[in-house]
């Protein structure tokens, strides 16, 4: 079936299975790889992407349930080569290692920061809670979500 | 790679045409919302169906309103529209109390109150506080509407009385006075299916229990509804100790099963516990 989707901003049309999930679209027929395919059981949240401005977790979405929404991926932060506040924050506080969790916590606490521009430190955790990070790098990932907070302007 | 099986896919753009569409296609199609419970059971081969129809266009059901002396909510409302209601919570704050530990935030943008009640899961929490709370699901196929009461909508593990042509399209909480209820759950992570949970829902009238509520998630093959607790409390004054004997009698009537999140024992003396917790709170709040 032919699907469009919205991706970062520009309207996409591919001929997909309906049973495709969205991550394997946005990886395999997009080609945009940012976005990472782990437990594939939605608790881990590496595929987090924004969907109509919300965090979903994109291995349990089929992508033709995305026909006619916007669709926004990890790919989009930077624009001409700035780095969006939360990329900025993850650099500045050291907020990751080996870098897996990395674009579904970014994009979790973009849509975090777009709802709510000045969390706590309980709502960060809170909403991080459906993303695993498996270096355990949660303490430097809330400074980063924090530092973001604090550099909206950036 | 964790794919489901080659199925049909149509969008819905009414919920007579999705019901017109379960009619045509047979026991091989399935209503998709969510998708978080669906989705995992067909990527395990646990579910096949041969067609799907999304009904995430649908937001006609997407609502939570007060009218006829009941609180409404439709089958599309969202974990989140459970959690963030305002008006859901100065009535039924059991709602944020099991809102606020079902999976993840991001998880919960996505999951439907029509989803969690229709895939019957044992261990899944809305199912308790819907028991609880007494409430009535209304349940349409192409010949009208029928309202169940959750004990009736409740079959078995995994089966409702939604019938293979109908949909269940609504909600129905009562709106009585003197109204407290709260859920109790112990997790082992955040995020994670409970090891055990109790609702409570009780009514409060003259200083005495006029109506009572109570079911377990967790420690069973189906939601537990705690008729014998019930008994035990209805007509009493709040007490204590009377709901340290209603959690007595909830550690009796569960049958858990040992597995990773704990053994029998320790389920049993769970259940327990959470029911007088869960009592204990809901009377607080029918007092505030």
């Amino acid at each position: 079936m032919n699907i469009t989707i919205t991706l970062n901003g520009q309207p996409v049309t591919h001929d997909v299975e309906p049973r495709q999930l969205l991550v394997h679209y946005i990886r395999e027929e997009a080609g945009l790889t940012g976005t990472h395919w782990g437990c594939d059981t939605s608790n881990c949240g590496a595929c987090v992407v924004l969907m109509d401005g919300q965090p979903v977790k994109s291995c349990t979405i089929l992508a033709a349930m995305c026909e006619g929404h916007e669709i926004r991926t990890v790919e989009s932060l930077e624009v001409d080569g700035a780095l969006d506040p939360v990329q900025q924050g993850f650099y500045e506080k050291h907020a990751l290692q080996c870098g897996f969790c990395t674009p579904g916590m970014l994009m979790t606490a973009r849509a975090l920061l777009d709802e709510n521009p000045h969390p706590s430190e309980e709502e960060i955790r809170t909403a991080i809670s459906g993303a695993i990070c498996r270096c355990t790098g949660y303490k430097n990932i809330v400074s980063a979500v924090r530092w973001a907070a604090d550099h909206q302007e950036a | 790679m964790q794919t489901p099986a080659p199925f049909e896919y149509e969008r819905a753009t009414s919920v007579e045409g999705a019901i017109a569409s379960l009619e045509r296609l047979g026991a091989e199609a399935r209503i998709i919302a969510g998708g978080h419970s669906l989705l995992p059971m067909m990527k395990l081969r646990l579910a096949s169906p041969e067609h799907l129809i999304d009904i995430n266009d649908l937001t006609e059901l997407s609502y939570i309103r007060e009218e006829e002396g009941m609180i409404k909510i439709g089958a599309l409302t969202r974990h989140v529209e459970l959690l963030k209601s305002e008006a859901l919570a100065r009535r039924y704050p059991i709602f944020r109390d099991a809102e606020q530990v079902i999976a993840d935030p991001v998880v919960r943008n996505r999951g439907t109150i029509g989803g969690s009640l229709c895939q019957a899961d044992a261990a899944e929490d809305l199912s308790a506080v819907c028991s609880a709370t007494k409430a009535h699901v209304v349940i349409r196929g192409s010949g009208g509407e029928r309202v169940v009461s959750m004990e009736d909508f409740h079959v078995g593990p995994y089966m409702t009385a939604v019938g293979a042509d109908e949909m269940l399209t609504e909600v129905r909480l009562p709106l009585f006075p003197g109204a407290g209820n709260a859920h109790e759950k112990v997790e082992r992570r955040a995020g994670d299916w409970a090891i055990a949970a109790a609702s409570a829902a009780v009514w409060v009238e003259d200083g005495k229990l006029s109506q009572v509520g109570i079911a377990l998630s967790a420690v069973g093959m189906t939601t537990i509804h705690l008729a014998r607790a019930e008994e035990l409390l209805r007509g009493q004054a709040p007490s204590e100790e009377l709901f340290a004997q209603a959690g007595a009698v909830a550690a009796e009537d569960c049958s858990p099963s040992a597995d990773g999140r704990g053994p029998v024992d320790y389920k049993r003396h769970l259940a327990g516990v959470l029911t007088h917790r869960a009592l204990r709170r809901a009377t607080e709040r029918a007092g505030s």
